[in-house]
């Protein structure tokens, strides 16, 4: 059973088949952090993501691909082609920049699909990756949560310009749908309902 | 004061809704302990030593009689008969059951009130000086920009799961009132040469483990831009604010390490892509909120009354009230009044459900039915008239609610500390009130005159002690309680950051401690000399001297 949920023209439906397949880095010897004698669960903005023996061991797949963003900064000559046919996407982890990917692309578009890995639910910098992917960078295609995705965000999600939503496998995406709706009329205008209140509806 | 419309109503029905569902699912086992964490915290909403604590907003401290009696219900129906007043304007319930807690809202809901994020990490309730609109210093009214910036936090969904909680703090008038410095991000309205709102703008100021006053990120933002400004330095600090250590995750340490300079000039290279957006304020959209600001119906009085001053002569008891209690007002014949919640022998800040529904007679009987919570953890009556004020007196004597100590050591700032908070080092109540019997003394304490004394149980510094003239710290030695006392903190235009005098106290040295030091001001101090101005003028080496002259760490106690 599929836990995708994807907006279209603002309806939500969990989606059966997708094609995408998520390009994983090998794994590495984790250490592990500690600050304030507490294990570290955030990586830092700016941190570094692989290691250059991750990314040359890197496996990438026939069909459509969805790449971490090292691999393809690393490694995009080898997909040229695939890019063209429409094949190539890219996720990057929350302590990864978007104007690092739109340093080196500057036309997001060429991507069908752009997503942001959430390792922890908590970690809101996917919320201003995603505003600024759709605003400052003019994304028009699918962008994808994935990860710690749960339905208690999705509503924050949604406004932020992410239209696509993998939820955690062990919940239900059907229960989740819901959340997607959890209040009709917000204040503050965002990427999805793009103007505030006031500039909707008249106030007394 | 603010009236809900149909959109601010669905707004606050629908969050009672999703929490309802969110409890739900949390007591069915359906979301685990972590993820529910910061659903309930943005609902105010701690698991604490007993029991849960509910934190309600109050946004900006404004209330009115009808919201004031629905505290008392809450109180009544599912607490234990009180509520207690926080240092952030908001009121505090310490006995709920979660399963309550969907109920509570709605009913809170009924009356324009919500918890939203009163906790969490996420902009919190905005707060501002409690004399708004009546203050005679006041050069702009905070309250519509202040009620602006609280629509567009609500919900805010590219900042709803920040690095650390985000305070913003609102002035318009002369003398800062609302410890502006001491916040995420301070804002002090004014008016500039060609008579247009301008805003200044503070940020990286906090309390906590770090002590940092704030820096000025912009001199005069026009008013136009206040929620696109804000969005760009909140959407800087949510990228690049430090989430790996709980201690440094506030905006401070980020405009800290960055350096004011370069800070700013991240935020405006964000700023230059959001200015001008959908958010920005139009005069209209500011003229329909400031609408529910205006000054009530006030009589054209002078700013005499026979009757009063009559009284003022022959009751003593009214002039102490008076002089410590009743504050001036922009309107000739009005004056605005605190009401203490500082009585000794009741924790700071708590109130009963009877002096609740007390509170909103007086209210509607003297004062246009509202009122302001401020964040000395008492309660304002905004507008009062001269010839009522002995009335007024007369009748919140007979509440418990005319202790007339407001500014005095005794109108301590005290968190809930180690009785009820899950966080804390150490106890706080019983230290106000072991403070508070050894002052018990009125005229001892108008001797004393203005003076502030705040006490928090652990480093989070809800009781504000780095601002307090005496702060007083809850620590852990070893497992016991222990006190660390600083002097020469101070809030105001002038604020500061107090000193620590040196090694701390246990519980029943702390008042013998206050003592010395109110002992060496006392006999130093010059006319008319408050005890902070002592303070800063000989430093803090006499008092030190005199507060550890006898005491040989760990053996001998300091006593009064
Ligand atoms: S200062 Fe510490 S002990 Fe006091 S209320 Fe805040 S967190 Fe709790």
């Amino acid at each position: 059973m599929s836990n995708l949920i994807k907006l279209n023209a603002g309806v939500a439906a969990i989606v059966a088949d997708d094609a995408w397949q998520i390009v994983h880095l090998p794994a590495a010897e984790a250490e592990v952090k500690k600050q304030a004698g507490k294990v570290v669960l955030f990586k830092l903005t700016g941190a570094e993501s692989a290691t250059a023996e991750q990314i040359a061991a890197t496996e990438v797949p026939a069909g459509k691909v969805v790449l971490p963003l090292s691999v393809w900064l690393a490694r995009k000559a080898e997909f040229a082609a695939r890019v063209a046919a429409g094949e190539v996407g890219v996720w990057l982890e929350t302590h990864e920049l978007v104007e690092t990917l739109a340093a080196d692309q500057p036309d997001l578009n060429v991507f069908p699909l752009i997503a942001v890995f959430i390792e922890r639910f908590a970690d809101g910098r996917a919320y201003s990756m995603a505003a600024l992917l759709r605003t400052r960078y003019g994304f028009k295609g699918e962008l994808r949560a994935l990860g710690d995705v749960l339905r208690d965000q999705l509503f924050f999600m949604k406004r932020c310009g992410f239209d696509a939503y993998q939820i955690r496998a062990d919940r239900s995406a059907q229960d989740a749908l819901a959340s997607l709706n959890d209040f009709s009329e917000p204040y503050q205008a965002a990427v999805v309902v793009d103007q505030p209140v006031w500039r909707r509806h008249a106030r007394s | 004061m603010y009236r809900y419309d149909e959109y601010d109503q669905r707004i606050v029905d629908e969050r009672v809704a999703q929490f309802r569902d969110q409890t739900r699912r949390y007591l069915a086992g359906e979301l685990s302990e972590d993820e529910f964490k910061p659903l309930r915290l943005q609902n105010g909403l701690y698991i604490q030593r007993y029991a849960p604590m509910l934190r309600v907003a109050v946004p900006y401290g404004l209330l009115n009689s009808t919201q004031v009696r629905k505290l008392a219900y809450v109180a009544r129906t599912w607490d234990k008969g009180y509520a207690h007043v926080s240092t952030r304007q908001n009121f505090q319930y310490n006995w709920p059951a979660l399963k309550d807690v969907p109920d509570i809202l709605a009913a809170l809901a009924s009356a324009q009130m919500h918890a939203i994020q009163t906790s969490g990490n996420c902009i919190r309730n905005v707060t501002t000086d409690q004399f708004a609109g009546i203050a005679p210093d006041e050069v702009v009214d905070p309250r519509p920009i202040s009620e602006i910036i609280r629509q567009c936090s609500t919900f805010h969904p590219e900042f709803a799961l920040l690095p650390r909680k985000f305070k913003i703090a609102v002035t318009g008038a002369l003398e800062d009132r609302a410890v502006l410095q001491m916040h995420d991000i301070g804002l002090q309205l004014f008016r500039d040469a060609a008579g247009e709102l301008r805003i200044k703008v503070w940020v990286g100021g906090g309390m906590g483990r770090t002590p940092v006053l704030g820096s000025v990120l912009h001199e005069a933002l026009p008013w136009q831009h206040i929620l696109t400004y804000i969005e760009a330095i909140v959407r800087v600090y949510n990228l690049h604010g430090r989430r790996d250590n709980i201690y440094k995750a506030r905006i401070k340490i980020l405009v800290k390490a960055l350096g004011i300079e370069e800070f700013k000039r991240q935020v405006e290279a964000e700023w230059a892509f959001q200015k001008d957006g959908p958010n920005t304020v139009t005069q209209a959209e500011l003229e329909r909120v400031a609408k529910s600001f205006t000054a009530p119906d006030y009589e054209a009085l002078t700013d005499s009354d026979a009757s009063f001053d009559a009284r003022l002569a022959e009751e003593k008891a009214f002039a102490n009230w008076v002089k410590r209690c009743v504050h001036a007002h922009k309107q000739p014949g009005y004056r605005a009044v605190t009401l203490s919640l500082k009585t000794i022998g009741i924790a700071p800040g708590d109130i009963s459900d009877k002096q609740l529904d007390a509170l909103a007679d007086l209210a509607d009987k003297y004062s246009f039915g509202e009122l302001r919570t401020t964040h000395e953890q008492n309660v304002v009556l905004s507008d009062v008239k001269l010839g009522e004020l002995f009335a007024l007196w007369q009748d919140a004597k007979a509440a418990g609610l005319a202790t007339p100590n407001i500014g005095l050591i005794t109108d301590v700032i005290c968190c809930p500390g180690g009785d009820f908070c899950d966080l804390a080092n150490a106890k706080s109540i019983p230290i106000a009130e072991s403070v508070q019997r050894q002052f018990e003394s009125l005229d001892y304490q108008h001797d004393i005159g203005d003076l502030e004394l705040n006490i928090s149980g652990c480093m989070n510094s809800c009781g504000h002690h780095h601002v307090g003239h005496i702060g007083v710290l809850g620590v852990d030695k070893n497992d016991s309680e222990w006190y660390q006392v600083s002097i020469g903190g101070k809030q105001g235009n002038d604020a500061s950051i107090g000193e620590v005098i040196g090694p701390s106290f246990a519980a029943d040295e702390v008042a013998g401690v206050v003592q010395r030091l109110i002992d060496v001001y006392v006999e130093n101090r010059e006319p008319e000399e408050r005890f902070i101005d002592t303070v800063r003028r000989l430093g803090v080496a006499p008092f030190k001297e005199r507060v550890y002259a006898d005491r040989q760490p760990g053996k001998k106690k300091v006593e009064a």
